[in-house]
């Protein structure tokens, strides 16, 4: 078996990326949109480790900006998460539907 | 369980799992993936991502960055996926078994994440060299104290990252007080 | 082969740092089979102790004194019907229970019983107990909505956010005993379970004793949440049968609904290991730094076999103490037979205490050394468990808005006081 590198981690990040990218994309329910988003984060945070872990140590010590980098984005993921959900939980008051082509009270 | 096995652990600093682990953890997430976007009950679709974040922590642990999979499980799979589950009970109460999956102009979303995906895997296949694996083992025992180092700082100086980890403190209180005032009923 | 198994029992260290997956294999089975000895005994301990503090006897007829009442409650469980509601989500259904034992379960990963007793010191140890132990919000929350219910519902909704919201001040409250870790020469702290337990013995003190009161005031904040965490009185609102007709876990029966309680006292079981190993020491005996002599190490390991002893003296007791009818013969042929099983433990115990007497590194001496860790390790948990049963029965159950009050507006401040605290005596004393 080949050793796994870091395109092996890319490549698998790349690949949940897309996932979240059609789900964001196709879905109607805007609940798994939101889901589909942290698919989407999830794989920005696996290319950040995988390179943290590619560019090995930096002055003798161990590189881990990556891994720092990822520790933000959970957490500004979490943000995302609670705001995006209170937008839905309001909006869900006015029109009772979480459908996304439904949502079109701009519309004229 | 072969002694050559245990021979390998035993002589590198930190274990690695071997590719097999790497397959079926990567086929797990990319599999629960698809099945987040496709499932048609929203709470089916959660678990299928609870699945995906503890396979992704999993590889965090491959990538020596133990203590970003804590956090992942903590954060992620603990409390994200929590509230989800409750928006999930309080929003989609039956009628989504019913109704359409996907969008009308599904082909359009569809061609372009595949213009997307050919993007990528051209960039995998042209610039194989750029990602040149250096193969260090980084030591697994002091990843915590160094994260701590770099966002906390030690012998009086500011970390690299002080700065920021305050900024994301006051966004988390931001997002707090904008979740409770956006689902208050009277403001 | 052999060598791979024979290479492990020198060791020093856990069979995960050792990379040896047999004898990690060997731990975890051993602790499943130990954990569910601890759930079976708990639960008779738990009626008989009810019901005593209630002036009543309790199971008395099933086993002498009601020491078979368990194994016939898991009995009749496995035979009665699986009743699935009709519309009722099939497959989350099944997968709910699941979900929990499995969170309960996988914190006994990090919890050391000894120094190197532990199936893998993992450098995150605590780190990895609290994102385990959310995960068992995820199989309540899942539970109730699979049942299709309205009552299984809203007993999910509540017990989950009660679940959530303790979680915030048990995660300061660890924090707090983290700090205490770093209070060191180096000062630098550690995540590992079993680096803390060796940095309250390193210190000389017990993270309870530390700093006082603050120690202590963050083990009842910890012991606090623990009871929330974990769904028992007074914060059981959410599985009381006066209250919402048995909550999250109505509509399941049989093997199912065992599931969901061995998942219970399994965490029970697996926060006290938490808050002993914080706070209390571990596998510590009392006094392992100020009393060192040998003389007083014999003394101490004396104390297992003294236990069952006394445990053997109090069966045998209640074997005399039985009526003498005859169709009481058997139960009092059972409970003698209980008596000498107990009555045999204790005097392999003291062999091996006597045995192990000298400080070399015989066979008998790691074994003692052994057994005194765990008997230790046991004995604190066992004092958390029966505060457990203590607490149903006395304190009334507490209104759900309180509940969510107490957990917001008192133990998020005092716990985040506490930490503050913590840290500035910490930065002055040192």
């Amino acid at each position: 078996m080949v050793p796994i590198t870091t395109v092996h981690y890319l490549v698998v990040a790349a690949a949940l990326f897309v996932l979240g990218v059609i789900g964001v994309l196709i879905r109607r329910n805007v609940v798994i949109v939101l889901m589909s988003i942290e698919l989407i984060l999830n794989a920005v945070n696996l290319n950040l480790v995988a390179f943290s872990r590619m560019w090995g140590t930096i002055h003798g010590q161990a590189n881990l900006q990556g891994q720092v980098f990822a520790i933000f984005i959970i957490v500004d993921a979490a943000a995302e998460a609670a705001v995006g959900l209170g937008i839905l939980i309001a909006f869900f008051r006015n029109k009772e539907t979480v459908n996304v082509d439904e949502i079109d009270l701009l519309k004229w | 369980m072969n002694p050559g096995m245990n021979a390998a652990l035993n002589s590198g600093m930190a274990p690695v799992a071997t590719p097999w682990f790497f397959y079926a953890l990567a086929g797990l997430a990319v599999l629960s993936g698809v099945l987040v976007i496709t499932l048609r009950n929203a709470v089916h679709a959660a678990l299928a991502l609870i699945v995906t974040l503890l396979s992704v922590a999993s590889l965090y642990l491959m990538l020596y960055a133990p203590f970003v999979a804590g956090v992942q499980i903590v954060v992620y799979a603990g409390g994200i996926m929590v509230l989800f589950l409750f928006v999930i009970m309080l929003v989609n109460i039956e009628r989504s078994s019913k109704e359409r999956r996907f969008n009308r102009i599904w082909p359009a979303g569809l061609a372009a994440a595949c213009a997307l995906l050919a993007l990528f895997v051209s960039a995998f296949v042209k610039g194989k060299a750029l990602f040149m694996d250096r193969g260090m083992p980084l030591p697994e025992s002091s990843n915590t104290q160094q994260i701590a180092t770099m966002l906390y700082g030690e012998a009086g100086r500011m970390g690299q990252y002080t700065f920021a980890f305050e900024i994301a403190s006051l966004l988390l209180l931001v997002a707090i007080l904008g979740a409770v005032i956006m689902t208050k009923k009277k403001i | 082969m052999p060598n791979f198994i024979m290479s492990y029992l020198g060791s020093t260290v856990t069979p995960g740092e050792a990379g040896n997956q047999f004898w990690a294999l060997i731990y975890v089975l051993i602790i499943f089979a130990g954990v569910s000895v601890a759930v079976i005994a708990m639960n008779w301990i738990e009626r008989k102790a009810l019901a005593h503090f209630q002036v009543r006897l309790g199971p008395m007829r099933v086993g002498p004194h009601g020491l078979l009442q368990p194994i016939a409650d898991a009995v009749k469980l496995m035979l009665k019907e699986d009743i699935i509601p009709a519309e009722a989500d099939q497959f989350v259904f099944w997968v709910a229970p699941l979900i929990g034992l499995l969170a309960a379960f996988t914190v006994y990963t990090v919890i050391p019983f000894g120094p190197s007793q532990a199936v893998s010191d993992m450098n995150i140890g605590i780190l990895f107990m609290l994102g385990v132990s959310s995960l068992g919000v995820l199989g309540v929350v899942v539970a109730g909505w699979a049942s299709n219910s309205h009552y299984p519902l809203i007993g999910a909704l509540r017990s989950s956010a009660q679940m959530v919201s303790y979680e915030v001040a048990m995660g300061l409250a660890v924090v707090s005993a983290i700090l205490m870790t770093s209070m060191n020469a180096s000062g630098t702290g550690t995540l590992s379970m079993i680096g803390i337990v060796q940095a309250q013995q390193q210190q000389g003190v017990w993270f309870i004793f530390k700093f006082f009161p603050l120690g202590l005031l963050a083990l009842v904040v910890f012991a606090i949440a623990m009871i929330a965490e974990t769904n028992r009185a007074p914060f059981d609102l959410a599985e009381a049968e006066s209250e919402l007709t048995a909550g999250y876990h109505t509509e399941y029966s049989g093997l199912r609904w065992s599931l969901f309680m061995l998942s219970e006292y399994t965490a029970m079981i697996a926060v006290s290991s938490i808050a002993v190993t914080l706070w209390l020491g571990g596998w510590l005996r009392p006094f392992p730094n100020l009393l060192h002599a040998p003389a007083w190490d014999f003394i101490f390991s004396l104390f297992p076999g003294l236990t069952f002893l006394g445990l053997a003296a109090i069966a045998f007791i209640g074997t005399a103490r039985m009526p003498s009818q005859s169709f009481f013969k058997i139960q009092r042929i059972g409970l003698a037979v209980f008596a000498a099983l107990l009555g045999f433990i204790a005097l392999l115990l003291l062999v091996i205490a006597v045995a192990g007497r000298s400080a070399d590194t015989s066979l008998a001496a790691r074994f003692n050394e052994g057994i005194g860790y765990v008997y230790w390790f046991v004995l604190k948990v066992a004092v958390f468990m029966y505060l457990f049963i203590w607490y149903r029965a006395t304190w009334p159950r507490y209104r759900f808005d309180q509940l969510m009050k107490i957990g917001w507006k008192v133990m998020l401040p005092i716990s985040l006081g506490v930490l503050m605290v913590t840290a500035i005596v910490g930065v002055i004393v040192s």
